[in-house]
């Protein structure tokens, strides 16, 4: 695809997993992404921030999940969401879970072509994301998966 | 940190602490050799490590140390002064220790005093050779001390090598190599001094080979591994639990046979990790006793008790997430009882003890749990101090205490309020963070319990489980989600059904469930967790729940309190996983769990749940009322509110009642021309607010029961409204007859019964209804020891315009006169306990500020001697304590005398 041809002139770079919210791609670093696959027996629970959408069983480790449109506030392609695939991701010590609507491939673009975010964007997207790439057919918006769950982790505290 | 730094602090606060216990042990049987050498051996592996790190404080200190020690091992005669100094230096080295930790470098400060008093205790109780040069100056001496240290590990290291030193093999072992290496590269320095000494010492200190063989066997495992290990092993459970199901699906169908065996295998062989991991999570608890020794030692010095620790089943083992939580509560537990359990030894002689205390400390296992007791043979809680302590914190009312028994008096301290107030030292012993003990019991689900005999000692009593990792929970469902609330948090289950005798009853918002003789206030789950708009609609307004539901009686601390669920499914040992981080802010949750189906399920914290009762809920309203009636009466209240007639709200203090009761109106029984209901096994006469309610035909009616001693009134309603907490500020007189007038009550205007109206009512002998109110602000000081009659006067005075201060004895109400406080007037019972109220009246008059005071007496007993000794006081009235009429009159005389007094 073309996105691989992109960076695949120098072949060495960053690899992304690349995710789409609501029509608009994401990159997640791939050295901190842990797993892929269809959630299922999500567990809600009670009192918590509308962005998590609940806990969840993968093989033994109990995971906090994420929904990410809710935390870009966009509408998710799937209302159901063990009908969303998920990603987790590493933070720290602990693992999360982000709810996605679909799941792409993997993409190793050069660094150097890591834009900063536009400025007129979204300031709640700004300050999740590092910045941007210029694919051939569109724009994919590398997510700070840092801030993104230390963001939450602070909500969830206040 | 460095690795090599952070594992000598590891080891060698391990090691002090074997040191500590064993020096306590040696001071009591000097002669044990093996003991001696233990300690020895251990101070010298500190001294040695200490000087290869470069931690020249540290060395020269144990150096000291093992001098003395040394003097002892050669025979010196072993004085207590000598054990304390030594205790004194490994407190000094584990001090360094820590700041060693902290900053990873010795602090600064000198032991010159330490060492010298070490160093002449040796100097002057020995004449062996191995201590000459100690008599030396102590500063010169230190290079040379130096040096030697490095010969003499040298020496050990060359004869013993380095895996067989014969001391515990220990990780720090390690380095001993590298010692070898760094001691041969430290070659040089005057090896002439005399070398006899201390190649005894180093064999000396290799003797008991034995140990090294056993010790070997042991590894030291990061807790990390064994978490990880942990939870691998509950995934394999559940994995296999999964595949049981599958399996018992398929019964019956050809691949079943084939599958059975190698799956039973498996479930056997998963049984059995699962045993032997939680194995490795298990640590005796001895080793949270290891410091109790010495601390028991410590104190026994300190206090001059001679006390004798005895423990039993320190072997015992429990989870060590639990043994690290129970460390710090078992130590403050024997240091009370040393502290204040054991008495002096003259005191225990007289009462026929020995003079040696001992605290016994034991531990054993029983189904699941583990029980620890703490027993002193001391002299027990004084159960008649704590009733007057109990009382005086309004904790209980005197008829309350009346009835309870010893031991139910005993558990007040662990009431929070009992340990804040210092006075509790004094008087009752015990007392002091107490109620701190229980929490932390309580918070990893244990039970702690109290049995004290006034004389002959207490023991306490603590239950905690075997491990926080596995625990029985009861599997709940409600709003459509599944939840596991911990067993042993659980006191019973209750379905509540439409028709049945237990059902659910609201007061206001506050739903109540009668339960046998309590009246339990009932929480939803569903709105706890805000899950209620899962729910239809029409079901949320629904107070009467349509088909059954169950109520989880949970106890936690002394509140109890039902949970409303919708389904309970069955008890299960559920394997505790903690919360993500992005979760913990959630207090209602303690953690969550795996099922077998593979599902994820929120563990209820009942303690979280407890603390959202206690803020949603206003039903231990009894409670604070309470406590608050005693203090100052422009504090908040607790008022019933209610509708009797009109729909305009009124109000009584809700500490007025006894009871809330609900009838149905064919109950109600015409006898004379007075309505009763049989109540309890006998009659109650009715006394109505409103004569509109006489007429209802049907239903049920609301009745406020008030009692006092034999006597029994129910006072109809139309409806209960609310409990809430205000002010009771009269602002309007009342006009009508039984209100003493209207308040602003939650923002609302509301009349204000008078019980004192309806109560002669139904007894004509309660007493005659109050009359006149009067104006301006006086303050009036009323000693009362009735709760009852507190709580009826003060309404009438505050009515009456004054400013009142309700204390509970005379002693509190002289205090508070000693201490400066200004009244206009005093109202006082006369018989009080701790100090009646002629006394009062007595000090008083001596008082050069209240000598002028009127004081009016009022008593159940109005007889003529009484009279005269009030008149031979200058008392200014006395007056039944029914005669609301004449307080009344007496308060407005007095005015008159007390305007004559200001403006004299």
């Amino acid at each position: 695809m073309s996105e691989d041809n992109y960076g695949e002139k120098k072949n060495i770079g960053q690899q992304y997993v690349t995710i789409r919210l609501g029509g608009q791609l994401f990159g997640l670093q791939i050295d901190r992404v842990q797993d892929v696959f269809m959630p299922e027996n999500f567990t809600f629970v009670p009192l918590t921030n509308q962005k998590i959408a609940g806990v969840l069983n993968l093989r033994g480790k109990i995971l906090t999940a994420i929904d990410l449109s809710k935390v870009f506030d966009v509408s998710a392609v799937n209302e159901t969401n063990s009908q969303r695939p998920a990603v987790s991701v590493i933070h720290g010590t602990e693992s999360y879970v982000f709810l996605t609507d679909i799941i792409g491939e993997v993409v190793t673009l050069n660094e150097e072509l890591l834009e900063p975010n536009p400025v007129n964007l979204n300031s709640d997207w700004a300050k999740a994301s590092i910045g941007t790439y210029r694919l051939e057919n569109e724009l994919l918006v590398i997510l700070d998966i840092d801030v993104l769950i230390e963001d939450l982790l602070s909500q969830d505290a206040a | 940190m460095d690795d090599l730094l952070s594992e000598f602090l590891t080891e060698t606060n391990e090691s002090l602490e074997v040191v500590d216990n064993e020096l306590v042990r040696f001071e009591r049987e000097p002669d044990n050799a093996q003991i001696l050498d233990n300690v020895f051996r251990l101070v010298h592996t500190i001294k040695g490590t200490c000087g290869f790190l470069g931690l020249p404080r540290l060395e020269m200190l144990a150096h000291a140390g093992e001098t003395l020690m040394g003097c002892y091992r050669d025979g010196a005669p072993v004085s207590d002064d000598g054990v304390s100094t030594i205790l004194a230096s490994i407190d000094r080295i584990k001090d360094i220790l820590a700041a060693l930790e902290e900053t990873q470098e010795e602090p600064e400060g000198s032991d010159e005093e330490l060492i010298n008093k070490l160093l002449n205790l040796a100097g002057v109780v020995t004449d062996a050779d191995a201590v000459k040069e100690e008599n030396a100056p102590v500063q010169e001496e230190a290079i040379e001390q130096e040096l030697d240290i490095l010969e003499t590990e040298k020496e050990e290291i060359k004869e013993g090598g380095g895996g067989t030193l014969g001391r515990e093999l220990k990780p720090g072992e390690v380095s001993l190599d590298d010692l070898e290496a760094a001691f041969r590269d430290a070659e040089g320095p005057d090896l002439s001094l005399p070398k006899e000494s201390k190649k005894e010492i180093s064999s000396k200190a290799k003797k008991p080979k034995g140990e090294g063989s056993l010790a070997n066997q042991t590894i030291r495992v990061n807790v990390n591994t064994i978490e990880n290990l942990m939870t691998m092993v509950s995934e394999l459970v559940l994995t296999r639990n999964q595949l049981l199901e599958i399996s018992r699906r398929h019964e019956g169908n050809e691949e079943e046979s084939e599958f059975n065996t190698p799956l039973q295998r498996l479930s056997n062989v998963t049984g059995e990790l699962q045993e032997g991991v939680m194995k490795t999570r298990m640590q005796p608890i001895g080793n949270a006793w290891g410091k109790l020794p010495r601390i028991v030692r410590d104190l026994s010095v300190d206090l001059g008790k001679p006390i004798d620790l005895d423990m039993v089943g320190a072997e015992t083992e429990l989870d060590r997430q639990v043994l690290e939580l129970i460390r710090d509560p078992l130590t403050h537990m024997v240091r009370n009882s040393a502290d204040h359990g054991i008495e002096m030894p003259d005191v225990r002689e007289k009462a026929g003890k020995s003079k040696e205390g001992t605290i016994k400390l034991s531990a054993y296992h029983e189904g699941g749990h583990i029980i620890i007791s703490i027993a002193d043979d001391g002299k027990g809680l004084p159960t008649q101090k704590l009733k007057e302590k109990i009382l005086d914190l309004g904790l209980a009312s005197e008829n309350e205490l009346e009835s309870m028994s010893d031991n139910q008096v005993h558990k007040y301290i662990f009431h929070p309020g009992f340990s804040t107030a210092e006075k509790v030292t004094s008087v009752s012993g015990r007392g002091v963070g107490m109620d701190v003990v229980r929490t932390n019991i309580e918070l990893i689900g244990g039970v702690i319990d109290l049995k004290s005999v006034e004389g002959s000692g207490t023991t306490v009593t603590i239950k905690i489980p075997l491990t926080l990792a596995i625990i029985p929970a009861l599997i709940i469902e409600t709003a459509g989600e599944r939840f596991a609330i911990p067993q042993l948090a659980v006191s019973e289950l209750v379905r509540v059904n439409l028709g049945s005798e237990s059902r659910i009853e609201k007061i206001k918002d506050a739903e109540v469930l009668r339960l046998r003789n309590s009246l339990l206030p009932i929480v939803r789950l569903t709105s706890l967790l805000d899950m209620d708009k899962k729910k239809p609609v029409a079901d949320k307004n629904n107070l009467q729940i349509s088909n059954s539901t169950f109520v989880v009686v949970t106890q936690v601390g002394t509140r109890s309190f039902g949970i409303i669920v919708d389904e309970v499914f069955h008890t299960e040992e559920i394997v505790v996983k903690p919360m993500s981080n992005m979760l913990k802010e959630v207090s209602m949750f303690s953690g969550t769990t795996i099922m077998g189906d593979g599902s994820v399920i929120m563990i209820v914290d009942p303690n979280g749940i407890a603390q959202a009762v206690g803020s949603s809920l206003d039903s231990d309203a009894h409670e604070q009322s309470k406590e608050t009636s005693t203090k100052k009466e422009d504090d908040k209240i607790s008022l019933l509110i209610f509708e009797a007639g009109t729909k305009d709200p009124k109000a009584v203090p809700l500490s007025l009642v006894t009871r809330l009761e609900e009838f149905d109106v064919e109950r109600v029984e015409c006898s004379g021309d007075r309505n009763m209901v049989q109540y309890r096994g006998r009659l109650m006469p009715l006394v109505y607010v409103s004569e509109k309610t006489k007429d209802k035909q049907e239903g049920s009616i609301s009745l406020l029961v008030f009692s006092e001693n034999e006597r029994v009134m129910g006072l109809v309603v139309d409806r209960i409204i609310d409990i809430v907490e205000d002010r009771l500020e009269l602002q309007v007189d009342s006009g009508r007859e039984g209100f003493l007038g209207s308040a602003i009550i939650s923002g609302q205007a509301t009349e204000v019964l008078d019980v004192g109206y309806y109560l002669p009512k139904a007894f004509s002998d309660w007493f005659e209804r109050k009359e006149q109110i009067g104006s301006g602000t006086r303050k009036l000081l009323y000693a009362e020891d009735s709760q009852f009659f507190r709580n009826m006067i003060v309404p009438v005075l505050i009515g009456a315009g004054y400013d009142v201060t309700a204390v509970e004895d005379g002693i509190e109400a002289y205090d508070l006169v000693k201490g400066g406080e200004k009244f206009d007037i005093v109202v006082t019972d006369i018989e009080m306990p701790n100090m009646d109220g002629f006394t009062l009246t007595r000090y008083l008059n001596e008082d050069k500020n209240a000598a002028h005071w009127p004081v009016i007496a009022l008593s159940a007993f109005v007889g003529p001697a009484a009279k005269a000794r009030a008149d031979q006081l200058g008392m200014f009235d006395f007056i039944a304590k029914f005669d609301r009429k004449g307080l009344l009159d007496a308060l407005k005389r007095s005015e008159g005398v007390i305007d004559v007094e200001v403006a004299a």
